[in-house]
Formats: structure tokens, sequence, C-alpha cells
């Protein structure tokens, strides 16, 4: 059987053919092979969130899914994301309230974050916190980041 | 870290993942949010990967005469936004939001936090409750397991070489009967320290504890003294002793009895 094979996926809206080794995992793909070093690689087990991806429009775990798994799917990152200023205004608000301080998780919490915010609708802090639960912030103490999403979600 | 090397393989029927399944090595890939990171730590080690996500047959949540059958492929995702399971299967629906976090729910499937059998896992508890039946497939034929056979002892459970889960049936919650959902965890989305899953029936109480034994404790209490003395000793777990976790399954005990 094929220890590496050939996929092709959307990466931020542009289609991309590689051959990769089925081991290897869907941000050490998306950082090693297309060079996207926004999606970071933290616990590598699950735990952190701070390789938090979305694939076929859902928020994923890059690390707890193969690259071959990603084959046919449309896979966006947090580079995606900026350049399309889909994240502005999260952007703006995590830079005012001071949500990030080293900002290893700051990808990944903004990749929630949104996830939040597409839902179009208000949630409590304490939905805020449930929902970003997943995400690892080993600096800011998560108030801050809270305040950020909550100033985009309830304005 | 890494993953060690194997092969994959994605089947597009059922007959062609049974054929993959008999190679040597070969383990079966659903949501992969418990196996890949038992591969990035290396604590697993197959020789093929046979990823059974393409196969549309295992997937869905459909109610039929008074049983509802969901999918070994369904993810929690699934069961969560989905719109029967709150109505015949509360237990489910409440259980679902206390599986890890919004990220992993969208990858993380019935099917494979059952044939996993984490002892602190909430579905195994929930099933054996509900006296679900789980459904299997080898090249044999089907099989159908009560899940309070199923589930054998530490992520051991009744699955032979070459069988599959490709279901879940249980039967729809019928208008007199109550269920609860309770689950104490350090942080939201952890496995449990302690959890509980009980159904009120006509033939009475069945109350499912989880995270206290390595697999669930189904008690048939016909009283909460009656509960709190059939309680088996626990084992401890990294961070609480078998007296902590005792004295808090006798709390959520409490509470369960108070709301069935």
């Amino acid at each position: 059987m094929e220890q590496s094979l050939t996929i092709t996926l959307t990466v931020n809206g542009t289609q991309v053919t590689r051959h990769v080794a089925a081991r290897q995992h869907l941000v050490d793909f998306l950082r090693e092979e297309l060079g996207l070093t926004g999606s970071h690689i933290g616990c590598e087990h699950g735990v952190c969130g701070a390789c938090t991806i979305r694939v076929n429009g859902d928020i994923v775990r890059g690390c707890l899914m193969l690259a071959v798994q990603a084959d046919g799917c449309r896979v966006d990152t947090v580079e995606g994301l900026s350049d399309s200023r889909e994240l502005e205004k999260l952007q703006k608000a995590f830079h005012e309230k001071n949500a990030l301080q080293c900002g290893f998780c700051t990808p990944g919490m903004l990749m929630a974050a949104q996830n939040l915010v597409l839902q179009k609708k208000k949630f409590s802090r304490e939905e805020i916190k449930s929902h970003i639960s997943g995400n690892y912030c080993r600096c800011t103490g998560y108030q801050a980041i809270v305040d950020a999403i909550e100033e985009v979600i309830n304005g | 870290m890494k993953a060690p090397s194997f092969a994959y393989a994605k089947p597009r029927t059922l007959a062609e993942g049974f054929d993959l399944l008999e190679r040597p090595g070969a383990k079966i890939l659903a949501g992969g949010q418990s196996l890949i990171p038992s591969l990035n730590m290396r604590l697993s080690a197959p020789e093929l990967l046979v990823d059974i996500t393409g196969l549309a047959a295992l997937r869905g949540i459909t109610l039929e005469q008074g049983v509802v059958r969901i999918g070994a492929l369904t993810t929690h995702t699934e069961i969560e936004r989905s719109a029967e399971i709150p109505k015949h299967v509360p237990l489910l629906a409440e259980a679902v939001r206390h599986i890890a976090h919004p990220a992993i729910r969208n990858r993380g499937t019935l099917g494979g936090s059952i044939a996993l059998a984490d002892p602190a896992a909430e579905y195994p508890a929930c099933l054996v409750a509900l006296e679900a039946t789980i459904v299997l497939q080898s090249t044999a034929g089907e099989r159908m397991v009560k899940a309070e056979e199923f589930f054998k002892g530490l992520f051991d459970v009744d699955l032979e070489a070459g069988e599959l889960v490709t279901a879940v049936e249980i039967p729809a919650l019928l208008k007199d009967e109550r269920s609860v959902f309770l689950e104490l965890a350090r942080r939201q989305g952890d496995y449990a320290i302690v959890g509980l899953a009980g159904v009120t029936k006509s033939s009475g109480r069945r109350l499912a504890f989880f995270g206290l034994s390595s697999k669930p404790v189904l008690l048939k209490p016909k009283s909460l003294d009656d509960a709190k003395a059939s309680l088996p000793a626990p084992a401890a777990d990294l961070y609480h002793s078998p007296a902590t976790k005792l004295h808090l399954a006798k709390v959520l005990l409490e509470r369960a009895w108070n709301s069935l």
C-alpha cells in the first residue's frame, strides 16, 4: 500500500496539488509544503487549539487531520481570512483590547472566534468562554480576548 | 511529536473496506480525534489506516418505529445540531455539549468514540443507560450487541477483528420517561472526573456512571440510599483519589435523583 499519495485541495481559494506522506498532518503540510506558517503547532495532540483552521467551512484541529484526508477539501487559514479581510473586525478588536501578548495562540484564537462571529447571534461572556475553551492562551488570562470577541459580536 | 510511517487507503464501498481491513496491521480511521493524537504521540503504530469517512451509508440520523438509528460516522456536531435528537434522545443532546470543543466535535464521530471506549467518555454511559444496541458488520454479516454487553472493560469492547461499528440504535424516549445528564470536569471540554447518564423508564431508573471504573457502571436502584450503597469503589485517576471520586459520584447521584 502507498505511504504517500497525491492530493488536490483548495487552500485560501487557490487549488494546489502535492505528493504527500500519509503520516503528515494538515498543519505540517500547510507550514512545510505551502509556507503558510500562520497556523501554529503547539501541543500536536489536539489540546491547545493553536492550529485551528477551517476545512469545508468548519473549524478543525489541523494537527488532528492528515493532509491526505484534506484531498478534495476547501481549506482556509488565518492568512486567507486576513487577506480577504474577513478577520478585520476581530483583528482590530484584539489590537485595541490588548488581547494578545506573545501572539502564539492568536491565529487559532481568531479562527475559533470568527466561527462564533459567523453565527450572527449575540453571545454571553460565558458562551464566548465556552466556545474558546479549546484554545489555550498562556499570556493574557483570557479576559482581554473575551472582551475583544464580545465587542465584535455584541457591538 | 510526529506520527510514525503508515500507508493510507480510503475505500469507496464497505466491501472494499472489509478487504483492506484484512491486511496486516490495518486500523480503522474515522474522525481521528483520538487516533491521530495517539499516532502523533507514537502510542499507536498501525501499518495501514483505512479511512472509512467516504462511506456515506454510515452517516445520518433516522427515526423509524420508535427507534432512533445513528450512523457510526455521524459527528458530534451533527448530533448537536440534529432536530430529532433533542426530541427523542434528549440525554444525548445534553451529553454532546460536554464532548471536547467545537473544532473537535466537527470531526469526532459516535462510532469512533464507542469503538475506543474511553472509560471517562460520555457516549458509552449514555448508551448503556438508554438500553441502546450497537450494530456491527463484517463480511460474515450483521451482528447486534446490547450496549451493556458491548463495553467490556478499559478500552475493550465486543468487536471482533474485521468487524466495523456501523450504527447505534436507541429506543426513542416515551412521553412519561425522563433523562438527566451530569458531568464534572476540571475544565470545559475535558474528559470527566465523574459523570452520570440517567434515565427513568416505566421499569425503573437506569443510572450509568462514567469516569468511575474501567467501563460504564450501571445501577438500577430502588431508592437513593440503595443507589449510594451500590456504588463501586472507584479507581483513582491522575488527579483524584478514590475517595474524591466516590464523594463526587454521590453528589451527582443526589442531583440526578431529584430531577429524574
